[in-house]
């Protein structure tokens, strides 16, 4: 195998398995943060073992997305240095600003936070878990800001055969950002919301702790709601700017081999023949696909075989179709999971505000393994937009082939991708053996004496 | 001031800040399992870094991303080219990171004892391999006309590398111990002290056999002369205050001084490769410097203009932080976790 693959492989697992913990991350600082503020407002000591529950949980989780963060920001010069030198200049301050904006103000304040229950006083303490939400706020800006121009180049010239920054003002304002950053987030609420909900439907389940967890899942469920919902009509916009950005990505999650007629069907699965560019089978919805890709039932979408022939003319000869299959299928589980998403967590508002929710035992017993949908869809809308854009690393300016580091040999990209993948392993057993166990121990008890008396006995 | 030398300046800084405030939390984590004789000993060694030792880290982060935004060739060159050595120290800091957060969740002795060992070497690794990296910065690396890096691991291991390397887990070893008498008190104050008395006498003398070394293996001395200049020689000779603060118990002022030599000796080594980036040991043109690995002038100025307005605030709530969690840790109180 050569450097190439490896090396492709290595992102893909690195940048799949942090983003299993960053959403978690954004979507539950800021319900830890909304828990806190209503123990601050209300004085209610239920809101605040709510929190610091949530807060033990957050921890385990926010442990390991930290230290795969900085994989995930070295490995584009340790395994992709000819990209690093290509676009260095316009990718690169992106990237410190995260650090320098957001990585600061999250790693101090988290253990202000964590630390600072005695020693601070309840407003700075709330203050400090706010200023955590928020600076993953800014960190997924940042970081999307840097993803926006591999997706959709602007604010830059070539020069020197390398890509140099001209216009910052237009690098934040790149449409392809502002599609794109509000979907990641809703999605990573989303991520949160259902975490929480399912793990409150398993208390509720067994009636323990039930303050705790009833006022949990309310809380988690109506996030849970607005979150998904929207994340839906953002993600059909992003979709619309996807047309004029990298119809070749459309057209793949399509499997739309020839330009589509002027009332364009979305097909909802098919049989795809890569090799033979055609589909053996599909079921299609009559006008959908016009509707996803301009808000309007009429409407021409082009054909991969229509703009592979576009694209030769412009890069001259080359292979731009990115993997069909992937893109299609990987579109879909996102598409499903979003809406079983979106179905779920209304059934679950329906259910408590009819004051139903306890009784729906087998609605609570599907929220438990609920909690992966928002993993499964984020990490599919992440291989969709990724493999997508290939064979691109930049789109438009450079092949993902022609990005990796030359000196590096493949036996020691090999070693890595290893041990890398052994030790995410090992670290992803620890954190769902963690998880599980304070879970299932469940949140402290009520009064603050036999609080101690639990400590002492079995320290956290 | 061009911005190119501006830029290479608060790459230095990151560095220095980074090395001075990782460097007690690592020797912190080196003695973890030595110094704490019992698990409450081990939690309290912990938490005199617990709040910070993740913000510390941001400043490493922080200097990556710098080094990419305003000299993408160094960053792309030395980070492909020190490819396995960053390797072993990014599977160190995963290692450590997670271990702080994870090892006091359960209460299993073989969990804890497990995690402690991750602490020790994801603690003693990281230093091992930045004083080798500086080394072999400051001697040359084989790079080719076109920023690559040609040689291989083995070519960055030498004795000379080496001595840097050991020199520097002594001097975090010693910087820690310190950091821990200054935050704790009773008997884990007296080990520490103990620890920084036998430890201080080895770093002092190894760092000195480096500066000499340096001196052979490096152009130092074609390029400076004889007489350093001010800033090693301060360097060294608040390394040699050190054993008297120790001995006068002064353990502050020990601190401080063991501190001054890190910021000191970054800025030597700064200084020694300064305007170069990374030297090359096949032909000097080949080297990289702050002008052909930068980014643009425009660049640059957004970079500087973003970097001027939130630095000063994040000095400010890091060192906030530092202030609400100054007193003494003791074992008696509640230990947060």
């Amino acid at each position: 195998m050569d450097n190439l693959i490896l090396a492709r492989w290595q992102f893909g697992i690195t940048t799949v398995y942090h983003f299993f913990f960053v959403p978690l991350t954004i979507g539950l600082a800021f319900l830890i943060a909304f828990m806190e503020t209503l123990y601050v407002v209300k004085k209610d000591e239920t809101y605040k073992r709510m929190a610091k529950f949530w807060g033990k949980l957050f921890l385990i989780n926010f442990a390991v997305g930290v230290v795969t963060g900085i994989m995930q920001e070295f490995q584009f010069g340790m395994n992709w240095s000819n990209y690093s030198r290509f676009v260095g200049d316009v990718f690169g301050a992106p990237l410190a600003i995260e650090a320098l904006l957001a990585f600061f103000l999250e790693s101090t304040f988290l253990g202000v936070w964590l630390f600072g229950w005695d020693k601070l006083s309840k407003g700075v303490h709330l203050a400090s878990i706010w200023l955590v939400a928020i600076g993953t706020t800014i960190s997924a800006f940042w970081i999307l800001t840097a993803n926006a121009f591999m997706q959709h180049p602007v604010g830059y010239v070539l020069r020197n055969g390398h890509a140099e920054m001209a216009s910052f003002g237009q690098l934040i304002g790149n449409e392809q950002l502002w599609w794109e950053f509000p979907h990641v987030w809703l999605g990573a609420i989303a991520t949160g919301a259902f975490f929480v909900a399912g793990i409150s439907a398993y208390y509720l389940l067994r009636r323990r702790a039930l303050d705790v967890f009833r006022r949990s899942f309310a809380i988690s469920i109506v996030a849970a709601v607005v979150s998904s919902i929207l994340v839906a009509v953002v993600g059909h916009d992003q979709a619309q700017y996807l047309m004029v950005a990298q119809p070749m990505k459309m057209a793949a999650s399509e499997a739309l081999w020839n330009t589509s007629p002027d009332e364009a069907p979305w097909t909802v699965v098919a049989g795809i023949d890569t090799a033979r560019h055609r589909n053996t089978w599909e079921i299609e919805i009559p006008d959908a696909l016009s509707i996803l890709a301009y808000n309007r039932i009429h409407g021409r979408v082009p054909g991969i075989n229509q703009l592979q022939a576009q694209l030769e003319q412009k890069y001259g000869p080359g292979n731009y179709i990115p993997p069909v299959r992937t893109t299609f299928w990987s579109f879909r589980i996102m598409v499903f999971a979003g809406f079983a998403m979106i179905g779920l967590a209304l059934y679950g508002v329906f259910a408590l505000i009819r004051d139903k929710l306890e009784q729906s035992r087998r609605y609570l017993r599907w929220m438990i393994p609920a909690i992966a949908l928002p993993y499964i869809a984020n990490t599919a809308g992440w291989i969709m937009t990724e493999i997508g854009r290939q064979p691109w690393v930049v789109y438009g300016l450079q092949l993902t082939k022609d990005g990796v580091s030359p000196t590096v040999p493949a036996g020691q990209v090999l070693l890595t991708l290893l041990g890398f993948t052994v030790v995410y392993g090992v670290l992803a057993a620890a954190d769902v053996y963690l998880f599980v166990h304070f879970v299932r121990r469940g949140p402290e008890p009520e009064d603050e004496a036999s609080d101690a008396v639990q400590l002492n006995v079995a320290p956290l | 001031m061009s911005l190119n030398t501006l830029w290479f300046m608060i790459i230095a800084v990151l560095f220095i800040g980074f090395f001075f405030l990782e460097g007690f939390d690592f020797g912190v984590g080196m003695l973890v399992p030595w110094l704490g004789k019992t698990d409450d000993e081990r939690r309290v060694l912990i938490n005199t870094i617990g709040p910070f030792w993740d913000g510390n880290e941001v400043w490493f982060i922080t200097a990556g991303g710098a080094m990419f935004a305003a000299f993408p060739n160094w960053y792309a060159t030395l980070f492909s080219g020190f490819y396995i050595a960053l390797f072993l120290l990014l599977l160190a800091l995963i290692g450590r990171g997670v271990a702080f957060e994870f090892r006091s969740k359960l209460s299993s002795p073989a969990w804890r004892r497990t995690w402690d060992w991750v602490i020790f070497f994801g603690s003693l690794v990281p230093p091992l391999l930045w004083g080798i990296a500086l080394a072999n910065l400051m001697r040359g690396v084989p790079i080719d006309a076109h920023m690559n890096y040609v040689g291989t691991f083995w070519d960055l291991i030498s004795l000379y590398a080496l001595v840097g390397g050991v020199s520097v887990v002594l001097l975090f070893l010693l910087h820690g111990a310190l950091f821990i008498a200054l935050r704790t008190d009773g008997v884990l104050r007296e080990r520490a002290r103990a620890v920084a008395m036998g430890v201080g006498a080895w770093a002092t003398v190894l760092t000195f056999l480096f500066v000499v070394l340096s001196y052979f293996e490096t152009d130092m001395f074609t390029r400076h002369g004889i007489d350093p200049g001010a800033v090693p020689i301060l360097a060294g000779l608040s390394l040699f205050s050190v054993q008297f603060f120790i001995r006068a118990k002064r353990d502050g002022w020990a601190f401080f001084m063991t501190g001054l030599t890190i910021v000191l000796s970054t800025i030597t080594v700064f200084m020694d490769l300064y305007p170069r980036v990374m030297v090359s040991s096949l032909n000097p043109a080949w080297s990289l410097t702050i002008y052909n690995a930068a980014s643009n002038p425009y660049s640059l100025k957004v970079m500087t203009i973003i970097a001027l307005t939130i630095v000063p605030f994040v000095l400010a709530y890091q060192a906030w932080s530092y202030w609400v969690f100054r007193q003494r840790i003791r074992a008696v109180e509640r230990l947060e976790y």
